[in-house]
């Protein structure tokens, strides 16, 4: 799966447009940040499961069997969710926008 | 995917779980269900007519692997929706719930959650580096030969034992279900699956899984509606009278047995997020979609799906504690609290039975049959594409065969697999085939994923290091997984298991990690060199697509 000496060009035209460089360190830091929150609250969440199990089946108030555990999980499920979609608008929006300029400008200038 | 993880899973908390054995151990046949067939018929005479559409549309090798990568996003989404959410979601989560309480709850978080890490750190790459397979992308830099060879052993491997255990499950299923014989109930499926595959390649594949989660979102939506009437739709009125009636009572909200330990959880946690993002069948899915635009909606949908599910099956089986847990109809010899007719995994469907009577028990039945043909579809093909693409194609051929050799190839060795998938199932029935799903999320977690994670972030990777760590993850993982309890004890008879956790993955994949890193390192030939100094182009192309490959006309 080589590429052809044109593509090499063009992928060394991109790689040496500061834009480049400002879209990949946005996008990889965004989507790092998105992944420590995620696995942040998971493995948390699994400890808490692990070493103090009692906290997890704790009600949240005297009338509900709504516990700690389910708010917890239905809250993760949601929010979880909801990083998914920042994500893909972000990334489908800004960062493809950003990546679209950055190949125009490089194919316009190999040509 | 689901089900066979369940399977493992279940067969991890065996002691505690009656119904684990139910999952995989002989059934008893069911008197033949006749509105479950007759939904089953036309669910089969629905996808046939597909198939028979998507065989004209399959001309090239990319129709046939990735259906020309024309499938929208929303499309994708529901197809993978669908590979995850298994029979044995539905069955085995909703008897989780059932039996365990929270403790259901705990292990769907543990299945959702690899999704978003899925979509931020793979999604995209996948899609901008890849083609047909996952070794397009491990091998894009490194040794074609070497590095293809291997991505190709450890995906039959993991399709081969993800294939067996699925028949196996499959058979017992149908045998339950619709009262048909367990070896006619394999040829149905087997041949059902090589029709698919063989002649409508990904584009029936993936259209055979969306009909399939739909019905599985709208089947599992309406037994959940229904059920939860009975308690005005109220969770405090349901939970109120589930805990005085279970035999756990307040128990039921605390975790259990499922996570004993905090090493237990961890590599519950790692295997499930990181075999997920090494299967090949699920990789494959990736490439299927016009551009990463479309790779990262199909994650958005895919886990909106799951997540939604999810939730709808701890409804489930909380609702059938009272619904199903009271009802002497549903218990052998009308002994309530005694055994549950058809055993554990039948709670589903008897809660389908309970509020919506026979015509929502049949059509719950067809939903887990279809299930079961989609899913074994899925992994067909991706062991196909090993074949065809990745052995014969690129490494016996070196590229020079035509599109035309590679389809036929692809073409027998779906054939073959089906034949296989079909052998093996019948010499399994009497088996605990659990191991195997540890074996396939294992090396998924422990041979592929390291390599491929590593291939697109890490420029040091070379063929040699990547050889190294792959080959010791796949070793590692299989031995681990003999020494556990699921082979040592259950399988092979011995007392004590050597090994004692059933997830091999937080041994085996770091250990893959580590020995890639340092051979890796070591290696200062030129052949690793030059491999570096490609890396930078292939950086360029994950990150923006440029010379991606692209969907094919029609």
């Amino acid at each position: 799966m080589s590429s052809t000496s044109s593509q090499r060009a063009v992928y060394a035209r991109i790689r040496n447009n500061p834009r480049f460089t400002e879209l990949v360190a946005k996008r990889q830091g965004f989507a790092t940040l998105l992944s420590v929150i995620v696995l942040t609250i998971f493995y948390g969440f699994f400890m808490v499961v692990a070493f103090n199990p009692k906290l997890i089946g704790q009600r949240l108030s005297e009338s509900s069997y709504v516990t700690v555990g389910i708010a917890a999980e239905l809250f993760m499920f949601i929010f979880f969710w909801l990083l998914t979609a920042y994500y893909v608008k972000r990334a489908n929006g800004e960062f493809d926008d950003m990546t679209t300029e950055i190949i125009r400008d490089a194919a316009k200038e190999v040509k | 995917m689901l089900a066979r993880l369940n399977l493992a899973l279940l067969a991890l908390l065996a002691p505690a779980l009656s119904f684990a054995g139910d999952a995989i151990s002989a059934t008893e046949k069911q008197p033949l269900n006749l509105s479950a067939i007759g939904m089953f018929v036309v669910f089969v005479s629905m996808t046939l007519g597909i198939t028979y559409w998507a065989a004209g549309r399959t001309k090239s090798t990319a129709d046939f692997y990735t259906a020309g990568g024309g499938i929208t996003g929303f499309q994708n989404g529901l197809a993978i929706a669908g590979d995850y959410m298994s029979a044995a979601t539905l069955l085995g989560l909703t008897a989780l719930v059932y039996t365990k309480g929270v403790d259901g709850y705990i292990y769907m978080i543990a299945f959702f959650a690899g999704w978003p890490i899925i979509l931020f750190l793979m999604a995209e790459r996948l899609r901008n580096l890849g083609k047909f397979t996952f070794a397009d992308i491990t091998s894009y830099r490194l040794n074609q030969n070497r590095v293809r060879t291997m991505a190709a052993v450890s995906s039959l491997t993991v399709v081969c034992f993800y294939l067996v255990a699925q028949m196996v499950g499959a058979g017992q299923l149908i045998k339950l279900l619709f009262g048909l014989d367990y070896n006619i109930a394999l040829f149905v499926v087997g041949a059902l699956m090589m029709v698919y595959v063989t002649f409508g390649g990904m584009v029936a594949t993936t259209w055979v899984q969306i009909i399939k989660a739909c019905m599985l979102l709208v089947g599992g939506t309406l037994v959940a509606i229904l059920a939860m009437s009975q308690f005005d739709f109220s969770f405090d009125k349901m939970m109120g009278q589930a805990v005085s009636l279970h035999s756990l009572g307040e128990k039921l909200l605390f975790p259990g047995t499922l996570i004993p330990d905090p090493i237990t959880a961890l590599s519950l946690g790692l295997g499930l997020m990181f075999g997920t993002a090494g299967l090949p069948h699920i990789l494959m899915r990736f490439f299927t979609v016009t551009n990463a635009k479309e790779a990262r909606k199909s994650v958005l949908y895919a886990s909106g799906f799951v997540a939604y599910f999810f939730n709808v099956i701890l409804l489930m089986g909380f609702a059938a504690i009272i619904i199903v847990g009271q009802n002497p109809e549903f218990f052998e010899g009308g002994q309530v609290g005694g055994k549950i007719i058809g055993g554990g995994n039948m709670i589903a469907m008897h809660l389908a039975k309970a509020v919506g009577g026979n015509l929502l028990l049949g059509f719950l039945s067809a939903v887990a049959f279809a299930t079961i043909l989609a899913v074994v579809s899925g992994l067909a093909l991706a062991g196909a594409a090993a074949i065809s693409h990745d052995i014969y194609a690129r490494v016996i051929r070196k590229g020079k065969s035509t599109e035309t050799e590679e389809l036929r190839v692809s073409r027998f060795a779906s054939v073959g697999l089906g034949l296989v998938a079909i052998v093996l199932g019948i010499a399994f029935e009497k088996m605990n085939v659990a191991f195997m799903v540890a074996l396939a999320f294992g090396i998924a977690a422990s041979a592929n994923f390291p390599v491929l994670i590593l291939s697109m972030y890490w420029k040091g990777l070379t063929t040699r290091g990547a050889i190294i760590g792959g080959y010791s993850g796949l070793i590692a993982a299989v031995l681990l997984v003999v020494l556990s309890k699921s082979v040592w004890v259950t399988v092979l008879g011995n007392a004590q298991a050597i090994f004692p956790y059933d997830q091999p993955a937080l041994f085996s994949m770091p250990l893959a990690f580590l020995l890639t890193y340092i051979f890796s390192k070591l290696d200062n030939s030129a052949e690793g060199n030059a491999e570096r100094a490609m890396f930078d182009d292939q950086y360029v192309r994950a990150q923006t697509g440029f010379g991606a490959a692209e969907a094919s006309s029609h």
